[in-house]
């Protein structure tokens, strides 16, 4: 076992525990969840970020400066897309600044993750690793992640009509303690099964005339729950049902299928592909008012060029169509009554309607 | 007499990069070119009210030159670029340049050319199918195509020549790097040239050299960067580091990847004086100016210490 190495990586909302799976069974070192995202973290990433550079940056960057405060020295950035793909570089330029000792690996080449270039970053760390052996992890964290975006899309669509509050966050938060490292193939499917089996389970008070909300958007504002203060959370504890698309599942596998089909689909507003998740949103607010949706919130952090390309072609669809959209825009700065007061208001407004 | 098909291009973004080309080549096939006016106070209050309030500068004052020319032509040019092969990415504002458009004024004809090398779709095709798009006569396009590109590139290299004789001179000379939509757009850049221009001081400009050679000295920078246009920018600092006085980084509010790789070359060079200005709608001409008068009393005492 490699004593003196201790990896870390950058939080991304609820995968954390994938990421550590796939390290720390490749790697074979110790593994450095950084600790929970905070108004520290984010204080502390926007104190040394550029000024007009977008959130994810400086969540980024802060999670680095804590999972190095906690000891970590082997650091990993592998997001790509748009701007993210280029962060990499500047973060490891402004930690050596700031004087930290550690080992940066960057996993993007041409702004995509490259395999190759993870390989031989996991050979570099442990070199008794295989590639048959990596390549069964790799597809196990794949597996899981399928198995978690399954199980929150459930959650998101019936999570405000429990019965007994709090419930469905109980077992939510048992299931991502279930994850064991020792984990095989069999047993997270297994898992999968019994949890689902434990959600259906909870009774719900769900009748036909609750409304709808599709959430359209940035990738990273809508998965990582700290960018947009738990928006999501909100909409459901109000008695919403929930519906998103934009996860992981389709980042890694849906994207590269289905952008096609997805602009030609769209053809009626858009020609060309966006770029970033923009085509998506289009997408789907097009399906939003196709299946009677309550409403559209769409969600981006400051500056995001790709989304507010898409926000411009979706404040037609909206008008066009009579249905009622909110665009709600994340900065460090932002503070999360404002956003709260604003959709209290929209949730007003779509029950007024319904 | 058939009456001319009328053509309009925004003064603003890729025209500044692509100008002679797209002139030439539609004067070629027999089209009428109209061009908006030079950046003014009315264009840009419209394109602010058009677009929304987070998109860049730029981009907004693109659409203000797109609202000025609706009702003056048949069509408008508007390319939509996504990549010119691997690692030749472009800003993201490009790829939806033509929808947003279209979406903004649904009445309006566009012309719209795509260029994505990743997915096949090459300059010379997509100009080809615009081309016959206005003029039947596929061999006027072809002439048309070959012939302003070779303007083009004439062009270039004038630009480049005119750029090695500044070099030779002995004055302050001082390299601006932008992109060329901020730094040609009357708004924008050119308080900032007329100023340096009229303290006296040689002025290089980022995108006045070969654009090959700027790629490979981008290489020296970061290896894996991956937008084109910053490429070419950072590598003409990395090959005039040695031969300036001085560096200005001139972007505008706010844009993405100045955002990003103007910072990373500002904490890279360092025995060369560099400053970072950012205009945004609401720059004061007088802010500016102390601004850039204290960097060039800087790079004056620097040049008598030597």
């Amino acid at each position: 076992m490699n004593s003196d190495k201790i990896v870390s990586f950058p939080h991304l909302g609820c995968y954390a525990v994938v990421f550590d799976y796939f390290l720390s069974n490749v790697l074979k070192c110790k593994i450095l969840v950084p600790p929970p995202t905070t108004r520290r973290t984010i204080e502390l990433g926007s104190k040394y970020s550029p000024d007009f550079v977008c959130v994810p940056f400086k969540y980024n960057l802060g999670n680095y400066i804590e999972a190095l405060e906690k000891g970590a020295n082997v650091l990993i950035q592998g997001g790509g897309g748009c701007r993210y793909g280029y962060y990499a570089e500047l973060q490891e330029e402004i930690l050596r600044k700031l004087g930290y000792d550690f080992e940066f690996y960057n996993l993007i080449v041409d702004n995509h993750i490259s395999l190759k270039k993870g390989y031989r970053f996991c050979k570099k760390i442990n070199s008794k690793t295989n590639i048959f052996k990596c390549g069964y992890y790799l597809f196990n964290s794949l597996v899981m992640i399928l198995c978690i975006d399954k199980i929150e899309k459930y959650i998101r669509s019936n999570m405000g009509f429990e019965v007994t509050r709090g419930e469905f966050e109980k077992l939510e938060e048992e299931y991502f303690s279930s994850f064991d490292k020792n984990n095989g193939l069999f047993k997270i499917i297994k898992n999968y099964y019994r949890y689902k089996k434990n959600f259906k389970k909870i009774s719900l008070n769900k009748n036909g005339k609750h409304l709808k909300v599709m959430l359209i958007g940035e990738l990273y504002s809508l998965i990582d729950f700290n960018t947009s203060y738990n928006t999501e959370r909100k909409l459901m504890k109000m008695g919403i049902e929930v519906y998103r698309e934009t996860d992981l599942t389709y980042l890694l596998i849906g994207k590269k299928m289905r952008l096609s089909k997805m602009v030609r689909k769209s053809k009626k507003y858009i020609k060309y592909n966006l770029g970033a998740d923009a085509s998506l949103s289009v997408f789907n607010a097009l399906r939003a008012v196709r299946d009677g949706y309550d409403g559209i919130i769409h969600m981006k952090s400051f500056g995001c060029i790709p989304e507010i390309t898409a926000l411009s072609i979706l404040e037609n669809i909206a008008s066009e169509n009579n249905i009622p959209m909110i665009s709600l825009s994340f900065d460090a700065e932002d503070n999360e009554v404002g956003v709260d007061t604003r959709l209290e208001a929209f949730y007003d407004m779509i029950e007024g309607r319904k | 007499m058939r009456k001319k098909v009328k053509v309009g291009i925004p003064r603003s973004l890729l025209y500044y990069r692509r100008n002679v080309f797209w002139k030439k080549f539609l004067e070629g096939i027999g089209v009428n070119v109209i061009l908006s006016p030079i950046t003014n106070k009315d264009i840009i209050e419209k394109g602010k009210s058009l677009s929304i309030d987070e998109s860049c500068l730029p981009s907004k004052i693109y659409f203000g030159h797109a609202y000025y020319l609706v009702d003056k032509c048949d069509y408008i040019l508007v390319p939509r670029v996504s990549n010119y092969g691997k690692e030749k990415r472009v800003c993201m504002k490009f790829y939806g340049l033509y929808d947003t458009l279209n979406n903004l004024f649904p009445d309006t004809k566009f012309l719209v050319y795509n260029i994505d090398y990743l997915n096949w779709n090459f300059e010379f095709v997509e100009m080809m199918k615009l081309g016959l798009k206005l003029n039947r006569n596929i061999f006027r396009v072809l002439w048309s195509y070959f012939s302003s590109r070779r303007k083009e590139k004439n062009y270039r290299l004038s630009l480049v020549n005119e750029q090695i004789n500044v070099l030779k001179s002995n004055k302050l000379k001082v390299l601006v790097v932008a992109h060329p939509y901020v730094i040609y757009d009357d708004y924008l850049g050119s308080n900032v040239i007329n100023y340096l221009k009229e303290m006296d001081i040689q002025i290089l400009y980022s995108d006045r050299m070969d654009r090959k050679e700027a790629i490979s000295y981008s290489k020296d920078f970061s290896k894996t960067l991956y937008w084109l246009y910053a490429k070419e920018n950072i590598g003409s600092v990395f090959y005039y580091k040695e031969a300036v006085d001085g560096v200005i980084f001139l972007s505008s509010f706010p844009c993405g990847v100045d955002s990003l790789v103007n910072e990373l070359a500002i904490r890279k060079i360092e025995n060369v004086p560099s400053i970072n200005i950012i205009l945004d709608e609401s720059t004061a001409e007088a802010g500016l100016q102390t601004r850039l008068e204290s960097f060039i009393d800087i790079i004056k005492a620097r040049r008598d210490n030597e």
